[in-house]
């Protein structure tokens, strides 16, 4: 099949993610689009509106909005397995259309509140039941484990999704690391909690409402699929701050927000654990929260997905959602004996 | 010191670039592709708030004329309202053309499934008559009738932030204080609406 041939080791690709890549737009149109941007959309609010987005009105000066982030180049192989034939979507449409709502509810928020994010030094701390736990350091995320790409799908579940390319490793080979007790069935993740860099753990009209730490789960059996991924590089470098840095979890046939970003901790455990969507609106985010498109949100219709592809405004595409969000050969065993429409 | 006609004249020169400026920034920033990662979902939140913030700014006027003893500030009202209209359009026709690309069956679909969309294409087609019917000979033509259909723009200062209340997934404090901002300025006109309750 020709599209193998892309995922030659070794070989750096030329496409149009590196032009589109060039192309940044210059410093000084990020800043006045976010102060004009800010006193548009709030301008009728008037003295009604809180500090935080008070000092967005009046910070003309600042350069929040650039990406100053550094990341750094991996190494890693790039498995045929995980090559899919869809193309994938540019660099900085993935950096700039994040759900990441410490870092603010909006689309951009999180690329332009997340830049100076701290992640060294980072600790990862794997415990529960297991036989021997263990805590990663930001090197040890990078070193410890043999890096590989995986072009996965992504599907909000807010109708739109994308095509990543991650760099990672398996979460099966972390958890077996560290050496899964028998009586455990549930795996716990929760992001790091630091209002002081998260702006939207301190203020709650930024955060969105959510109950911070924001915390995610999978049953053990998911945790041990082959797809489920741990990921620390995007685009062959580090995760930028807005996508998760310094690692988080990938889970492909599940919507995007089981798919939980700056993990500090991974904790083994004989049930359920609780999830954040979930506590927030139980009625409207499961458990479980496989990509389906015959179970509707209460409130939108998951039957098909705006694909965000290469090119501009009037090159979108609207394709089906598939079920599992089309890794159901790998994952629908997990569910034979689950209702889809109850578990949701 | 009063608004004169000549005063009135260059508010509404004003008022017109206060509400197209902000259109053609819209359009430089997605021709310059500053307009986010997936600029559809910027647009439509865009003009989606631009027809509120428009719906805000027209029903302002005639408590703010009132305040400021300023009668021919009443005058600024049409063309506030056709603003309204025009960003509601603008944020309609992205929602069709760029994040449906025109599937009507499933437009219908969604419809159906969103009740937000239903309340917004309700308001829409409120918003639509008023428009329609804000013309000068329409509005004579029409008499009595013209302030009674015009009255509902009351509903849509009601169904516009409920709408956007209902669209979010979980932000809802920006949208709450949309809809107490409307509410109050509804409730301003509580005396010229008890009219329409039934009487018991
Ligand atoms: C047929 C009529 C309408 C349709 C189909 C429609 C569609 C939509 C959709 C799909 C969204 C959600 C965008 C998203 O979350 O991705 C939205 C949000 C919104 N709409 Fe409408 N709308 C309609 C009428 C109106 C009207 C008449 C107004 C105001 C006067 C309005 C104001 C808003 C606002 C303020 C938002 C929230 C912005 C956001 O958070 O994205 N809409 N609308």
């Amino acid at each position: 099949m020709t599209h193998h041939t892309r995922f030659t080791k070794g070989i750096k690709r030329q496409s149009a993610w590196d032009l589109a890549d060039n192309q940044v737009t210059p410093e000084s149109v990020f800043k006045d689009r976010r102060s004009i941007v800010k006193a548009l959309g709030l301008g009728a609010l008037g003295a009604s509106i809180p500090g935080y987005v008070q000092a967005g009105l009046f910070d003309f000066g600042s350069n929040k909005s650039t990406s100053t982030f550094t990341t750094s180049p991996l190494q890693f192989s790039q498995p045929k397995a995980f090559a899919i034939p869809d193309p994938l979507t540019p660099e900085n449409k993935i950096t700039r259309h994040n759900n990441f709502y410490e870092f603010g509810t909006s689309k951009q928020d999180p690329f332009d509140n997340a830049q100076a994010f701290k992640v060294n030094p980072w600790s990862l701390q794997i415990d529960g039941l297991v036989d021997k736990p263990i805590t990663l350091d930001l090197d040890d995320l990078t070193k410890r484990f043999a890096l590989e790409e995986r072009r996965y799908r992504l599907r909000c579940v807010e109708a739109w999704s994308m095509v990543v390319p991650w760099v990672g490793f398996s979460l099966a080979s972390l958890l077996t690391e560290a050496g899964v007790q028998s009586s455990a069935t549930h795996v716990a993740f929760e992001t790091l909690f630091d209002p002081e860099q998260m702006p939207g753990q301190k203020n709650r009209l930024m955060g969105g409402g959510i109950h911070y730490p924001y915390v995610e789960g999978l049953t053990l059996q998911e945790a041990m699929n082959p797809l489920a991924f741990l990921a620390v590089g995007l685009y062959g470098k580090t995760l930028p701050p807005q996508n998760g840095a310094p690692i988080r979890l990938v889970v492909p046939w599940k919507y995007g927000f089981k798919s939980i970003k700056s993990i500090v901790k991974i904790h083994l455990m004989d049930k359920q654990p609780p999830t954040s969507w979930n506590q927030l609106a139980s009625h409207e985010y499961g458990f479980y929260a496989n990509v389906n498109p015959e179970v509707d949100h209460p409130r939108w219709s998951q039957a098909s997905e705006r694909s965000i592809g290469e090119g501009g405004l009037f090159s979108a595409k609207r394709i089906p959602t598939q079920m599992f969000n089309g890794y159901g050969d790998q994952v629908a065993g997990l569910y034979k004996h689950l209702d889809l429409r109850k578990y949701y | 010191m009063r608004l004169t006609p000549r005063g009135l004249w260059w508010l509404k020169g004003g008022l017109h670039i206060a509400f197209t400026l902000p259109i053609l920034y819209l359009v430089y920033l997605v021709l310059t592709d500053n307009a986010g990662g997936d600029p559809v979902q910027y647009i439509i939140h865009y003009t989606g708030m631009g027809a509120l913030n428009s719906l805000l700014a027209a029903l302002a006027v005639s408590p703010l004329a009132k305040y400021l003893k300023q009668g021919l500030l009443l005058q600024t009202r049409r063309l506030i309202g056709l603003y309204v209209f025009a960003y509601a359009t603008l944020h309609i026709a992205a929602f069709i053309s760029l994040d449906l690309l025109f599937a009507w069956g499933f437009l219908l679909e969604e419809v159906i499934k969103r009740p937000y969309i239903l309340l917004g294409a309700l308001a829409y087609t409120i918003l639509l008559l008023l428009s329609v019917t804000s013309f000068m000979v329409v509005k004579k033509k029409m008499g009595k009738r013209w302030q009674q259909l015009h009255n509902w723009v009351y509903l849509v200062a009601l169904l516009a932030p409920i709408h956007f209340y209902w669209s979010v997934k979980s932000e809802i404090i920006e949208p709450s204080i949309y809809i107490v901002i409307c509410a109050a300025l509804v409730y301003l006109r509580k005396q010229k609406l008890v009219k329409y309750l039934p009487k018991r």
